[in-house]
Order: structure tokens, then C-alpha cells, then sequence
């Protein structure tokens, strides 16, 4: 259907169901937001549809041992026969959720500093980006593994040595922006109306620059899941009992042959999860790209 | 630079006034006035310091690295050396500008109705007070007071450069800096907005400083002109003198660069 320009407008600026079109005009978006969306219901729901919710902890059933997947045990059990269905279930409250509270951290640090570099500019830039290129100079797995080793081996120990990796590129990322809607016209006649910076700031070098990061955020949810998996595996993070993914997948390579199923089950979980947030900030990268919106 | 003591006078007047990046000097004007209800053309080629002077005026140089001194007074009161506190008073309430492109003026994430709201807001109107003013301001410059429901992308240049001198009419602001606010539009609408600056002119008294490289709208419009070539002011007087009997001649060769069609004369 084609929108005939009127003179007088529609109340609405964006048109209704402009979501839904992009929505159907995107289907790997769909898809994607799916997934997610069954992700955190199942993270939610875990202990209440998990087969054998006590299976997450520290159960132990001796005669249940490195079973192979069945109808009473859908993905197997484990080395001390735990279920495995139940344990990724209950894991999708592990690592997705480290990845959520370091994508807001790192937020929390970035953005203020991006803008602050990007808009403010001069040493105050300088000083910022000098720091921010100390970060970045290291490989990120590297420094986080650094940090992790440093800290005691535990959940918030991951979290905190994985958001102290991530910051900088949502910093450098953010700068950019800022930076260039801060030399657009309109901030300059926000300036010659009287408006004061703080003001300029939060009302028109944020609202403008703020998409990319957004974007980028729910990109980065994969790779922050496959990062504290990576340290999970490699003992700097999740320590048994807890069903962390990443730790299920170092635990079970032990057994690999014969009992692949130990190994295999957690690492589609972390696969699933990282290529639907990947799906997802995809398309969310394409509905805000004006060169290729849905919302005209 | 002669420092003298000649008083300039007008409303808003400009003495002395020098613009350095480091230790280039990239402006200095000595007389430059902009009376009640005048228009007055600030023509010159690209780099003259023609925008250059009306970031002085609104006391923003230093946004780009410039030092300014002098002397810029409104009313006779000196602008120079005020506080940036004190200058955002000034800045948009008696001080207004419109720019070269309309369609980047605007923030795009706000209603054009938002964004004149929260300017009067921000100079001391109160809500309801502020929703009136930008009305009637609409109405003035022959816009629907509609549109203020629009984002900036759904109207056109034209109407967004109208809908940027209603604020400067909302605001009630005694001078209006353009900056070239005409050399983005096409021909028509051009001539709506230079015949919207002469009806601001004659009925609240609005004193414009018009700059411009385009002659012929200067010609058109203004009531005096001051012609810029590398930060100076090369000549200066009433319009229809400067602009057929030309002393400088820097101004004669501006005047002949223009094109002019065949059989025209």
C-alpha cells in the first residue's frame, strides 16, 4: 500500500504496525527475537519445568551415570547422573544473565565516557581515549582470562573481569557518534538558543547517538555468553555445582567418546543462544539503518 | 587596528572587533550597526569571516577555537567579556539565528512543536504561555500551527525555515542573525522567506543582520550593505548606493561575477 502525502498530517509520526512490517519484511528478526524471547521464558520458568529441577545442584544418582539420551532423560545424564535437559534448562539462568549485567556495565561506564570524549572533546578526549586504548591494545580473552586468574574463581569475579574488557569499544564506539552529532546544525542552534550543555547532552548528542550502541549491545550478548564460557571452561568462573554452560561443555570432554552427549547438549545451548542475540541485533542494526528503514 | 573612541551606535554595534585563531587574525571589524527595524546585508566571498562575525555576536567563537576581543554591544550593553551564563540569557531570547540548511537545524527525535516549547520554556515561559506564543508565532510567519505535531523530516525546507524564524518571533528576539538562510531553498520559497523577513521587519521591528553571498538578494532585501573580504570591511552604506555606484573595488568585481542573462542589463 502506497501513503499518499495530505496537507493536513496523521497525529501519529510513525506509522502504526510499522514494527510488524519491519517484523515480516525481517524474518531472521523474527526469528531470532523468537529464540531470545523462549530463552528468557525458559530462564524464568527453569525450575518449574525442568524435568528435575534438584538435577541443577548438587544431586547425585549412582546408578543414573552417563546414561544416553532417552525418553526419561532427553539429552542424557551426566558423569554422577544428573539430568542434562534440566541442567542447560536452568543454565539459561547462568551465562546469559552474566552477559546481561556485563553488557549494562559496560554501558554504564562506555556511554558516559563516549559522550563526554566525543562531545566535550579537547584533553578531556584525549585523556579518555589514551585509557581506552591501553584497554583495547590487549586482546580482550587474554586480559579478561588476566583478570579473572587474578580474582577469586567465582561468578562475580567473571563478571566483573569480563566488563572490565568490554567497556572501551562502546566507549570508542559511542565517541564516534557523539562526536559527529555534536558538529551538526542543530546542536549549534540549540547552542545560539541559549541551551546549556548538560542539557544539549542528555536531550540531543544522546537520543541521536545512542542506536548504534543499542545495536551493538545485543550483538555483543553472544559474544559475551561465548566469552564467559570460554573462562567457565578453562575453571575461572563457574565452579561445580552450578550448571553453567561453558563449564558443562569442560567437565563432559572427559567423556567425550562414547558419552558425546555430556559435551554436546550444553554447547548447542551456548550456540543457540550466542546466533539468536546475533540474529537479533542484525536486524534491529537493519530497522534503525535509515538507508534501509522500515519505518518510512 | 586604530583604536579610537568614534561611538557606534544602533542596536546592536559592533567596534574594534578583532577574531584570531592563535595568532592569525581571521576578522577585525572597526564600525559595524545594526539599527531598529534595519536590514542589513553582510555580503562576501566563502572565508570572508562573514559567519565567523555572527558567532562573535552570539558569543560562540570559542566553540571553534576563536578569541575574540572588541567591543559587541546590544543596546549598549557590552557582550564581550560577559559571562557564558549571562550570554545564554541573551543567546536566543533577545539574540536569535537561523542557519544555512533548515533540515539539519532541527533535532530529528523531537516534534517541531517540542522543540519551540522547551526554547520558550527555557527563556521563562510557562507551559501553557509557551504553547500560545509558539502558536501565534506559527500564524505569523503563515505556517498551520499543525505542523508544530510534525517531526522536522516531515516538513520541507522552506517550511522548516520558517518554523525556525517563528521561534526567533515566539522568543520575541530583537535581532535575527541569518546565516545564508536562503542559499539552501529553491527560488520560490527563497523569495516567501525574504518577503517573511521584510513583514517581521516593518511589523515587531526586527532588526535582521542578513548574510549572504548571493548580490542579488542582498540587493532585494537589505537596507544597507557591508561588503567583507578577508575579515575586513571593504565597503559599506545604503544598499541601492554600494550596489550600483560601487566605490571599492573589491565590490566591483563581486558585482561582476554575477551572472547576469543575456539582453538584461
Amino acid at each position: 500500500m502506497i501513503e499518499t502525502p495530505t496537507i493536513t498530517p496523521p497525529k501519529a509520526a510513525i506509522p502504526r504496525g510499522a514494527m510488524w512490517r519491519g517484523l515480516r519484511a525481517n524474518p531472521l528478526l523474527a526469528v531470532g527475537g523468537g529464540v531470545v524471547l523462549l530463552i528468557v521464558i525458559v530462564a524464568i520458568f527453569a525450575p518449574l519445568v525442568a524435568p528435575f529441577p534438584a538435577d541443577a545442584g548438587t544431586a547425585t544418582h549412582p546408578f543414573e551415570v552417563l546414561k544416553a539420551p532417552s525418553a526419561a532423560h532427553w539429552f542424557g545424564t551426566d558423569q554422577v547422573g544428573r539430568d542434562i535437559l534440566s541442567r542447560v534448562m536452568v543454565g539459561a539462568r547462568v551465562s546469559p544473565v552474566i552477559a546481561v549485567i556485563v553488557l549494562a556495565l559496560a554501558c554504564l561506564v562506555g556511554i558516559p565516557l563516549g559522550v563526554a570524549a566525543g562531545f566535550l572533546g579537547g584533553w578531556v578526549d584525549e585523556v579518555i581515549m589514551r585509557v581506552t586504548d591501553v584497554f583495547l591494545a590487549f586482546p580482550p580473552l587474554l586480559l579478561a582470562l588476566a583478570l579473572a586468574a587474578v580474582l577469586p574463581a567465582s561468578l562475580t569475579s567473571l563478571t566483573i573481569a569480563i566488563a572490565a574488557v568490554w567497556w572501551p569499544w562502546y566507549v570508542r564506539l559511542l565517541r564516534g557518534q557523539a562526536a559527529s552529532v555534536a558538529g551538526r546544525p542543530y546542536v549549534e542552534a540549540c547552542r545560539a538558543l541559549g541551551i546549556s550543555r548538560l542539557s544539549i547532552i542528555f536531550r540531543h548528542i544522546l537520543p541521536n547517538s545512542i542506536t548504534p550502541v543499542l545495536v551493538q549491545v545485543s550483538l555483543d550478548v553472544g559474544g559475551v555468553i561465548l566469552t564467559a564460557s570460554a573462562l567457565s571452561f578453562l575453571g575461572l568462573g563457574a565452579q561445580d555445582p552450578v550448571p553453567d554452560w561453558g563449564l558443562m561443555v569442560a567437565e563432559g570432554q572427559n567423556y567425550f567418546t562414547p558419552d558425546w552427549w555430556l559435551v554436546t547438549f550444553p554447547g548447542l545451548a551456548i550456540l543457540v543462544t550466542a546466533f539468536a542475540f546475533n540474529l537479533l541485533g542484525d536486524g534491529l542494526r537493519d530497522l534503525f539503518d535509515p538507508r534501509r528503514s522500515f519505518l518510512r | 587596528m586604530t583604536g579610537n573612541n568614534r561611538a557606534v551606535t544602533g542596536r546592536l554595534a559592533i567596534s574594534d572587533l578583532t577574531i584570531r585563531f592563535g595568532s592569525r587574525q581571521v576578522v577585525a571589524i572597526d564600525g559595524l550597526r545594526l539599527d531598529h527595524a534595519e536590514i542589513l546585508g553582510l555580503a562576501g566571498e566563502s572565508g570572508s569571516g562573514k559567519s565567523m562575525t555572527t558567532l562573535a555576536v552570539l558569543g560562540l567563537a570559542h566553540t571553534v577555537g576563536a578569541n575574540v576581543s572588541g567591543s559587541i554591544r546590544l543596546d549598549g550593553q557590552e557582550l564581550t567579556g560577559l559571562s557564558q551564563e549571562d550570554l545564554r540569557a541573551i543567546r536566543g531570547r533577545r539574540i536569535a539565528a537561523i542557519f544555512q540548511n533548515p533540515s539539519t537545524a532541527f533535532n530529528p527525535v523531537y516534534r517541531v512543536g517540542t522543540i519551540m516549547t522547551r526554547a520558550l520554556a527555557l527563556h521563562g515561559a510557562t507551559k501553557s504561555e509557551a504553547a500560545d506564543r509558539a502558536t501565534d508565532a506559527m500564524r505569523q510567519v503563515l505556517l498551520q500551527p499543525d505542523l508544530m505535531r510534525r517531526y522536522p523530516s516531515q516538513l520541507s525546507g522552506g517550511q522548516l525555515q520558517r518554523v525556525a524564524i517563528a521561534l526567533a518571533v515566539a522568543l520575541r528576539a530583537e535581532v535575527l542573525l541569518a546565516d545564508e538562510p536562503t542559499s539552501a531553498l529553491d527560488v520560490t520559497v527563497q523569495a516567501e522567506v525574504l518577503d517573511l523577513l521584510r513583514d517581521l521587519r516593518e511589523s515587531i521591528g526586527m532588526s535582521i543582520l542578513f548574510i549572504s553571498h548571493d548580490l542579488a538578494v542582498v540587493a532585494e532585501l537589505c537596507d544597507r550593505v557591508a561588503v567583507m573580504r578577508q575579515g575586513l570591511i571593504v565597503e559599506q552604506g545604503p544598499a541601492g548606493q554600494v550596489l550600483s555606484a560601487p566605490a571599492n573595488p573589491y565590490t566591483i568585481e563581486l558585482l561582476e561575477s554575477v551572472p547576469k542573462l543575456a539582453g538584461t542589463t
